[in-house]
């Protein structure tokens, strides 16, 4: 069982969830949020600066996960002390991360800067099949399982249940994100890549030497999606050489929604996407029951009779909320939450 | 169209006429992937009307090739015991899509680029994810299971799912899908050629290289931007349909995301505008993998003497890297507009 679930109702037979429930979700949705808006920090980076997406960022976030599983793993039995190996974990997959974010600006994306603006999509679609079936040669077909190491101490707020590792995992997001917010907005080389993002030529006029910034952001989008891997992994307990996709898409729509191409939109959207996903999930099938409805009458009284129910919409719909609310965050504000209004162009 | 083009012509037509027995001696499975290729041809020249022409990055294609499948699988299966034919179900299939494709165009409208690509991947997901989730509370759509035991094409007395034999020669079922679809192809093609060069087609490229200018000069970007959503859609409904129709079998696990990059691809591959740069990207990248599935596993037994590297794994390896260097050394594609060329590399800063 995931620990999403672990606040989710069940029953579906109180009309009004309690505040117990509702805490609960908002911790879920806060945890898987935060991971979601590290992991956008890195689509978001590339993009601003190049104005591309960056399509294969999800499978240098899974490869993290997989190298630190691994090491992990090996050292299980060492005798370190947990937070020891964890750490050594994160500290062999991030430099492996950045590398593979290097290779991924040089292979798929510098040679094409002048080319096609889809050109640069598919060698990235290319680069992230790779990445992939690269993982699955490595690592193999079966999911990795973290081992049991951390003791997960729970902690009670309110009704609620909050884990030791959703705590570290909310603080390092908190952390990183102050981190990348100083390094871009108060030292000179964030100064660089906020002038590159503004206009290439330009800063390249300023002294500014465009293709060390360009690498630069892909590289320490990868660096924060390691980290971002790994938390999600043990998060769920597994990695797999297949859970970059759909992380690197809601990680994608999470900066997306936020405004692509802003920092502070990444983080923003990330945590709403995290926690409408959560909310969604575990209150959908209580509100679209029909039996809680006033139209239960006739087949469907019968229907509702003894306990059953007639759920339209429940939390196997999970996926469809997240990108529901994207669509309609983009029908009324076609830039994202935070982005800029940027004038029609050809 | 001078002699030698009308010659040429006629060479690829006899030689596209007798393609699918000279693939059969090679084995039926190599016609199935023949009539395969062909629907990702047409799906192909769908999703080029919207993104090649119109300039609208459309992620979810997929998802119209989804409605085709399951209007034909609904109306014709023991799922609901429906069983119309197939000459009423195609065109129910193309205005259901047609439809599908107006509601996702209408709200993103005013969206340009990226944000436009990632709603209409979210909108391929959720038409999925619907799929696999209306099962309950009322069986629609068998949910993940998907429905099984779709009727075949029947004209009259030919069953498209058993074996003819005329004139000597053994028209079995999927040697008359490929005429089948052989047919829908031309007339898709003969549309396409069409459309590129009428009002609606030159207003397309209009928006394509800039949208302000366009509506400066009278063409109503709504209606026509809707009108590339809806063709495309209906083009991509019917491909669905005929999908459903030859395999037998439906379920959403063949309308994930990878299915709509996978039609992109071919589209970018082949060099978007161009029909005939499509049609090449859609045909290489449908027989590329089929080709190294049949001979990694030979050569790494002649090269090493055992298998390495597992087919599958080393087949989609190669794909990759194939994708990858022919955008390297052919950044607008192996078959270019030179139009569209021109005006993708000037979009940039």
């Amino acid at each position: 069982m995931s620990p999403l679930d672990a606040g989710t109702v069940s029953s579906g037979f109180e009309r009004f969830p309690t505040m117990d429930i509702l805490l609960q979700q908002i911790i879920n949705g806060l945890t898987t949020g935060s991971v979601y808006a590290v992991v956008a920090l890195g689509y978001t980076m590339v993009y601003g600066v190049i104005q591309l997406i960056n399509f294969a960022h999800g499978e240098v976030v899974m490869i993290g996960a997989m190298v630190a599983f691994s090491v992990i793993t090996s050292l299980a039995g060492s005798g370190l002390p947990p937070l020891a190996i964890v750490l050594a974990g994160v500290m062999a997959a991030v430099p492996a991360c950045m590398l593979m974010g290097y290779l991924l600006e040089r292979v798929a994306y510098r040679p094409l800067r002048h080319a096609p603006r889809l050109a640069p999509l598919i060698t990235a679609i290319g680069m992230s099949i790779i990445l992939q079936h690269l993982a699955l040669l490595v690592w193999g077909r079966n999911p990795l399982a973290f081992p049991q190491i951390i003791d997960n101490q729970v902690f009670g707020i309110g009704g609620a249940a909050i884990s030791s590792v959703q705590i570290a995992i909310i603080l390092m997001s908190l952390a990183m994100m102050a981190g990348l917010s100083w390094f871009v907005y108060r030292t000179r080389f964030g100064i660089a890549i906020r002038a590159t993002a503004e206009n290439v030529h330009i800063a390249g006029l300023m002294g500014v030497n465009a293709n060390r910034v360009i690498a630069a952001t892909f590289v320490i989008g990868a660096g924060l999606g390691a980290v971002a891997g790994v938390m999600y992994g043990s998060y769920y307990g597994i990695a797999h050489y297949t859970m970059g996709f759909s992380l690197g898409l809601k990680a994608f729509s999470a900066a997306v929604l936020g405004g692509i191409g802003n920092i502070a939109g990444a983080m923003l959207g990330g945590i709403l996407l995290g926690l409408v996903e959560a909310l969604g999930t575990g209150y959908v099938g209580e509100f679209t029951d029909l039996c809680h409805w006033p139209v239960a009458h006739g087949w469907l009284s019968e229907r509702c009779a003894d306990g059953g129910n007639f759920v339209l919409f429940g939390s196997n719909y999970q996926d469809v909320f997240a990108f529901l609310m994207l669509i309609l965050v983009l029908v009324f504000r076609p830039s994202g939450l935070l982005g800029e209004r940027v004038s029609e162009r050809a | 169209m001078s002699p030698r083009e009308k010659f040429g012509l006629a060479l690829i037509a006899v030689a596209l006429i007798a393609l699918p027995f000279v693939l059969a001696a090679a084995g039926t499975a190599w016609v199935r992937i023949a009539n395969f290729a062909v629907l990702f041809v047409l799906l192909s020249l769908g999703l080029n009307i919207v993104v090649g022409y119109a300039g609208l990055l459309d992620l979810g294609y997929v998802a119209f090739y989804a409605v085709g499948a399951y209007v034909y699988a609904l109306l014709a299966s023991p799922h609901f015991g429906l069983h119309l034919p197939f000459w009423i179900i195609l065109p129910i299939g193309a205005a259901v899509a047609c439809v599908a494709g107006v509601i996702l165009g209408a709200p993103t409208l005013r969206l340009r680029g990226d944000y436009l690509a990632i709603v209409t991947l979210g909108f391929g997901e959720i038409v999925r994810i619907f799929m696999n989730n209306l099962s309950s509370p009322v069986n629609l759509t068998n949910g993940p299971k998907g429905i099984n035991r779709i009727d075949s094409f029947q004209l009259g007395p030919l069953n498209f799912s058993a074996s003819d034999t005329l004139a000597g020669l053994i028209f079995s079922g999927p040697i008359k899908y490929y005429y089948f679809l052989l047919l829908v192809l031309l007339a898709v093609i003969v549309i396409n050629r069409r459309l590129q060069d009428s009002r609606i087609g030159r207003a397309w490229v209009a928006i394509r290289e800039d949208e302000v200018a366009a509506k400066a000069s009278g063409i109503n970007t709504r209606n026509v931007k809707l009108l590339a959503f809806a063709m495309g859609a209906s083009f991509g409904g019917i491909a669905g349909g005929m999908f459903a129709a030859i395999q037998g079998f439906v379920s959403p696990e063949s309308f994930i995301l990878n299915e709509s990059i996978m039609v992109l691809s071919m589209v970018v591959l082949g060099g978007m505008g161009n029909i005939w740069g499509v049609i090449a990207g859609a045909v290489l990248l449908s027989f590329v993998p089929e080709l190294l599935r049949y001979t990694v596993e030979p050569a790494q037994m002649a090269l090493f003497g055992k298998l390495l590297v597992d087919p599958e794994v080393l087949r989609m390896l190669v794909f990759g890297l194939a994708l990858v260097l022919t955008m390297r050394f052919r950044p607008a594609g192996l078959w270019p507009e030179t139009r569209h060329r021109r005006e993708l590399s000037e979009g940039r800063t």
